[in-house]
This record gives structure tokens, C-alpha cells and sequence, in this order.
């Protein structure tokens, strides 16, 4: 803990405050706000999968209810705070309720993918069929397929016509995916992180230790819910409009995609992965000669064939081979140098 | 008399048309050493999966210390104060042997302590060498012993140990048997175990099963001197 206060938070804030400085200039802010609105959702379900061992295929059902939640309380309230809140919020006691019935359930991984992916099919399908006028929640009308448009957009708290968009909104998201990194470390670093690891490690074994795996996974995958609802109220923001794609299992599927290609079980690589993805797709959206689906298609069989790890992992690794080598064999004596960089990152 | 820390009254496992584990009435003393016996396949680990959770009994009823345990998670058995091995090894392979060590201390003490006590149990089990090596990458004997380390981490005033000695060098047996003897001092112990070596060296009283019943539980002198027992258990591997 001691070495995380003193090494660790510093290094980051400066990696992070020279990367939001300097990114802006290679790729403009309103490209770059999205890359890292999805390198926040990468990074949730990074949390809960690649250090809780819980894989679900329905992580964008939580993004599409924070976006949803905040649009439908930015109609109501007018003023953003209490929606940004409620948009945390209720994705997490979703996930809560969904994750208590599925780990004191005692289901097996199999049945944990299937039902967190129909959950997400059953949001999309429900949402796609509100365009009548029947279905407002006070004043928002759900709109179906056509989503939701028009609701009030961030704003400095109390002050509902001073709007937070363009440049400043960038710094905003940046900073709040920041703050999002530095307390789910430390969470990692916390006794519960712990403990977290060693369910994914090993689940009976950190049972037969006296541990509750069923509600220590349930808070964490409401942890996951809760930031992906973050990272899907900032999308509402974004995007000034919501609709029923948010929740698609195309969505879905891509934030595992993010996961393996940037690196699982580290913290930095599914973020990379999701900006990184994000922002391929975004280059080759503006030509029509290879097929987008099909490239992501790819480049996640290469990265299972060829870097199975994922990006992050390798190279952390071919930094140690390269620079790290000599310092580590005077540190460990002749034993062998540490491959695996799982906790990492 | 000296208080009952385990008792089982009719416990039964039936896995569709096996009985695994056949109406056996099983008592522990507090501070008792334990062995457990039998051919393969005779019900000592259902016995044990029973007994901690990870099974629930078709029949029959579990006590520890005045509770009734029957059906309880393993997680609440083993809070108790519970230490467990099973037979399959049960370790986070990923993690180091410090790290393994530390979250089963963690469970029962604040930050500090926790930290005091994984510091002991490798002191005690001898792990200094390998603490900072991730378990994946251990031997056979020295991860039987890092499991051993993570049951003596909980301070357990009941251990159940599920072959603790299987595949060991004889060198690994010596120093394991010191370990359990060590144990006992604290706690009542039940082993599992085919090495009749072994079982002469730490125990005194004996049960043997045999195609899930309790067929005999006397003093291990005894046991072994018994036709029906050499018979059903020693006679095959004669
Ligand atoms: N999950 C299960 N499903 C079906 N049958 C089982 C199951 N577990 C154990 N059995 C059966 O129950 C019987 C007892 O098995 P158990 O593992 O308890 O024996 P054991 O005495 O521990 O043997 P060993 O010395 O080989 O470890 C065996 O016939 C086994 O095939
Ligand atoms: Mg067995």
C-alpha cells in the first residue's frame, strides 16, 4: 500500500496529465471524448473479468441503462448532477439484484454468459418496442427505436444554463476516467481487491478460507455496472441522444473484444484496446474498401493466435526483456525472471 | 469427557445409485488426531465434502461444537474455524505463496496481524525460500505444504487434511507429519491417508470405511491386525 501512495499515484498522474495534454493534438477532442468514454467501459468490464473472473456478455446492457437513466432524468430534473448520480446509481443496483440471483444461485460460467446475454437481448428487445405514447417516465418519452433526444446536456452543477461541451467536456471525461483508474488500484490493492483475485484464482479454495464468494462477486459486478453506467451517461452526453443500439449485443460483444486484444488481468489494457478499436473503426469509417465488422473479425483471430496475452501484457514483457532483464537477475539472484504480468499493468 | 467438536449422525450421500457415503455415525474429540482409511472409492472424501459444505448430504445430520452444520456453504463451515484440504489441490496458482497465504490469515485478523501471521506460517512451514513464487510454478510436495500453510493460517480448532501426504518424498512425509503433530496441540485432526507408515507415525485411533459405511474404529495397532480390515483394504495392495 505504502509503495502505491508514493510510486505508484504519482506516476500515473503525470502518464495521464501528459496524455490528455498531448493527445488533443494528434486526434481532435470530439473523436477523443468517445475513445475514452469506450476505454471506460473497456475498463469495466476489464474490472470484473479480468481480476473477479466473472465474464459477462451483457456489459453494455449496464452502459445503455446509465445513458438511459440520464436521459430520462435530465428531461425530468433539467439540472445534469443528480442524473450523472442517478446514472451510477441505478445500473449498480441492477447489477446487484441481477448478480446476487445469479452467484447465490450457485449457476455455473456457462449459465453466467447466457443469462447476463439474454438480460441484454430481453433490455434491447423492450426499449426498441416503447415507441408508443404510452410509455413516458414523467416527462421523457422512451421513443422506441428512435431513442431519446433532446434532454438536458452537462452543466455546472446548479447553474443548468452554463453547458460543459467541446473541449472542456474532453477534460472532463478525462479526468473522470482517471479518478475511475485511481480508486478501482486501489480497490485492487485493498483487501477486498485481494480476495477479489484470488476468486478468480481459485473460487472453492478462497470459500474453504471462510470467504462469502457469492456476495463478495455480486458487490464487484455491481462495481463493473457502475462504472460502465458512468462511462454510458457520458456517451448521453456525447451523443445528445440515446437510442436502443446502446444495448445491442453487437456493443457487447466488441467491449469483450476490447478486453482480449488490449490485455486481460491488466488494468491499462482494456482501456487501450477499447480506444484503440474505437478509434481503427473510426479511421476506417471513413473509407468503404474493407468491411469494419470483418477487420475487428480479424484482428481478434491474430490476437488469439499470435498474442493471446493481448497488447498491454506483450508489451510489458518485451519492455522487461529489453531493460528490465539486467536490474531483475540482480534483484532475484539466479532464479528465473517473472513472465506472467497478471496484477500488473 | 473431553468435549465433541465433530459429530455425524446417519450421514448419507447417495449419487443416483451409489451410496458413497452409507448412515455413518462419526465422533470427534477435541484435540483428537484422526486417521480415516479405506480402499479407493469407499466414501472418505464424500464423507469430507459432506462434513464441509461442498456437498450436501442426502440424509443425515453434520454437528460442530453445539451447531448444527448440515447444508451450510463452506464458507460458513469453514468460519467456524475450520481448516480444509481437499484431495484435488486447491490453491490460486496464480498468485505467490505469501499471497495465498496471506488472504487465508486476512479472513480472521485486521491488516497488521494478518501480515504477523503469514510471516509465521512461513517461518513455520519453512516456505522463506519460495514465498515470493507464484504457486503454478511449484512442485508437488512443496504446494501439498502451502495448502498445509493456508489451513494452519486460519488458526482452525478443526482441521480435516483430504491425502495430505499423496506423491510426498519421504523427506516431505517427515517434515508433514511434524506439521500435523504441531497441529494438534490446537486442534482436532482429521486425516485422510493410504500410507500406513505414515498413519503408524501421527495416530492413535483409526476408522475404516469400506463401500461408504464405517466398517471398523479402533486403536491403528488393532486395525491393522484385523482379518476383515487386511482383508477389504490391505490384502489388495499385498
Ligand atoms: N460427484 C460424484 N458423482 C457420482 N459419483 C461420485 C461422485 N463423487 C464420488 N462418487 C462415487 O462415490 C464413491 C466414493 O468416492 P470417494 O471419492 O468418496 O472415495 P474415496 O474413499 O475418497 O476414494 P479415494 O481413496 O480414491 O480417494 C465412488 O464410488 C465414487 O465413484
Ligand atoms: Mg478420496
Amino acid at each position: 500500500m505504502a509503495s502505491f501512495w508514493a510510486k505508484e499515484v504519482p506516476a500515473t498522474l503525470l502518464v495521464a496529465a501528459l496524455l490528455i495534454w498531448v493527445m488533443p493534438m494528434l486526434i481532435g477532442t470530439y473523436t477523443l471524448t468517445v475513445l475514452v468514454i469506450y476505454g471506460m467501459l473497456g475498463f469495466s468490464l476489464g474490472l470484473i473479468w479480468g481480476f473477479g473472473g466473472i465474464l459477462c456478455f451483457g456489459q453494455a446492457a449496464f452502459f445503455g441503462l446509465g445513458a438511459y437513466t440520464y436521459a430520462i432524468a435530465a428531461i425530468n430534473i433539467g439540472d445534469s448532477t443528480l442524473p450523472m448520480l442517478l446514472a451510477v446509481l441505478v445500473p449498480a443496483g441492477f447489477a446487484a439484484l441481477l448478480g446476487a440471483m445469479m452467484f447465490y444461485g450457485r449457476l455455473t460460467d456457462v449459465y453466467l454468459g447466457v443469462i447476463t446475454l439474454v438480460v441484454t437481448l430481453i433490455l434491447f428487445k423492450f426499449i426498441n418496442s416503447t415507441a408508443g405514447p404510452g410509455y413516458v417516465i414523467g416527462k421523457a418519452r422512451l421513443g422506441g427505436f428512435n431513442g431519446i433526444p433532446g434532454f438536458q446536456t452537462l452543466n455546472v452543477p446548479g447553474r443548468p444554463d452554463v453547458y460543459i461541451f467541446g473541449d472542456p467536456f474532453y477534460y472532463f471525461c478525462a479526468v473522470l476516467l482517471l479518478i475511475v483508474y485511481l480508486l478501482v488500484s486501489w480497490l485492487l490493492k485493498s483487501s477486498f481487491g485481494r480476495v477479489a483475485i484470488g476468486i478468480r484464482e481459485n473460487e472453492t479454495r478462497v470459500a474453504l478460507m471462510g470467504y462469502d464468494v457469492r456476495a463478495r462477486k455480486t458487490v464487484l459486478f455491481s462495481i463493473g455496472a457502475a462504472i460502465a453506467g458512468l462511462a454510458g451517461a457520458l456517451f448521453a452526453n456525447w451523443g445528445e441522444i440515446v437510442t436502443p443500439n446502446l444495448f445491442s449485443l453487437g456493443q457487447s460483444a466488441e467491449i469483450i473484444i476490447w478486453c482480449i486484444v488490449g490485455g486481460l488481468g491488466t488494468r491499462v489494457g482494456p482501456i487501450v484496446g477499447a480506444a484503440g478499436l474505437a478509434y481503427l473503426k473510426f479511421l476506417l469509417g471513413q473509407q468503404s474498401m474493407i468491411d469494419n465488422t470483418l477487420l475487428t473479425g480479424i484482428i481478434l483471430v491474430l490476437f488469439v493466435l499470435f498474442l493471446p496475452k493481448g497488447l498491454v501484457p506483450a508489451v510489458v514483457s518485451l519492455w522487461r526483456i529489453s531493460f528490465g532483464q539486467r536490474r531483475s537477475i540482480r534483484k532475484h539472484g539466479a532464479r528465473r525472471i517473472r513472465s506472467g504480468s497478471m496484477g500488473n499493468g | 469427557m473431553a468435549e465433541i467438536v465433530l459429530e455425524t449422525v446417519g450421514l448419507t450421500m447417495r449419487f443416483g445409485g451409489v451410496v458413497a457415503a452409507d448412515n455413518v455415525n462419526f465422533r470427534l474429540k477435541a484435540g483428537e488426531l484422526r486417521c480415516l482409511i479405506g480402499p479407493n472409492g469407499a466414501g472418505k472424501s464424500t464423507f469430507f465434502k459432506c462434513v464441509t459444505g461442498l456437498l450436501s448430504p442426502t440424509g443425515g445430520q453434520v454437528f460442530m461444537r453445539g451447531h448444527e452444520t448440515t447444508g451450510w456453504h463452506p464458507h460458513q463451515v469453514a468460519a467456524l474455524g475450520v481448516g480444509i484440504k481437499t484431495q484435488v489441490p486447491n490453491l490460486m496458482d496464480g498468485l505467490d505463496v505469501h499471497e495465498n497465504i496471506w488472504m487465508a490469515a486476512r479472513r480472521f485478523l485486521p491488516m497488521q496481524d494478518a501480515m504477523r501471521k503469514t510471516a509465521e506460517v512461513i517461518e513455520r512451514l519453512a516456505l522463506g525460500p519460495i514465498a515470493r513464487t507464484e504457486l503454478g510454478r511449484l512442485a508437488h510436495g512443496e504446494r501439498q505444504r502451502v495448502e498445509l500453510g493456508l489451513v494452519v493460517a486460519g488458526d482452525p480448532w478443526l482441521v480435516l487434511l483430504d491425502e495430505p501426504a499423496a506423491g510426498m518424498s519421504a523427506d516431505d512425509v517427515e517434515r508433514m507429519s511434524a506439521i500435523i503433530r504441531d497441529m494438534t496441540r490446537t486442534a482436532a485432526v482429521v486425516i485422510v491417508e493410504h500410507d500406513m507408515q505414515f498413519i503408524r507415525s501421527i495416530a492413535s485411533t483409526v476408522t475404516v470405511f469400506h463401500q461408504g459405511a464405517v466398517l471398523m474404529e479402533d486403536h491403528v495397532d488393532r486395525v491393522m491386525a484385523d482379518p476383515t480390515v487386511r482383508n477389504v483394504y490391505l490384502g489388495k495392495k499385498a
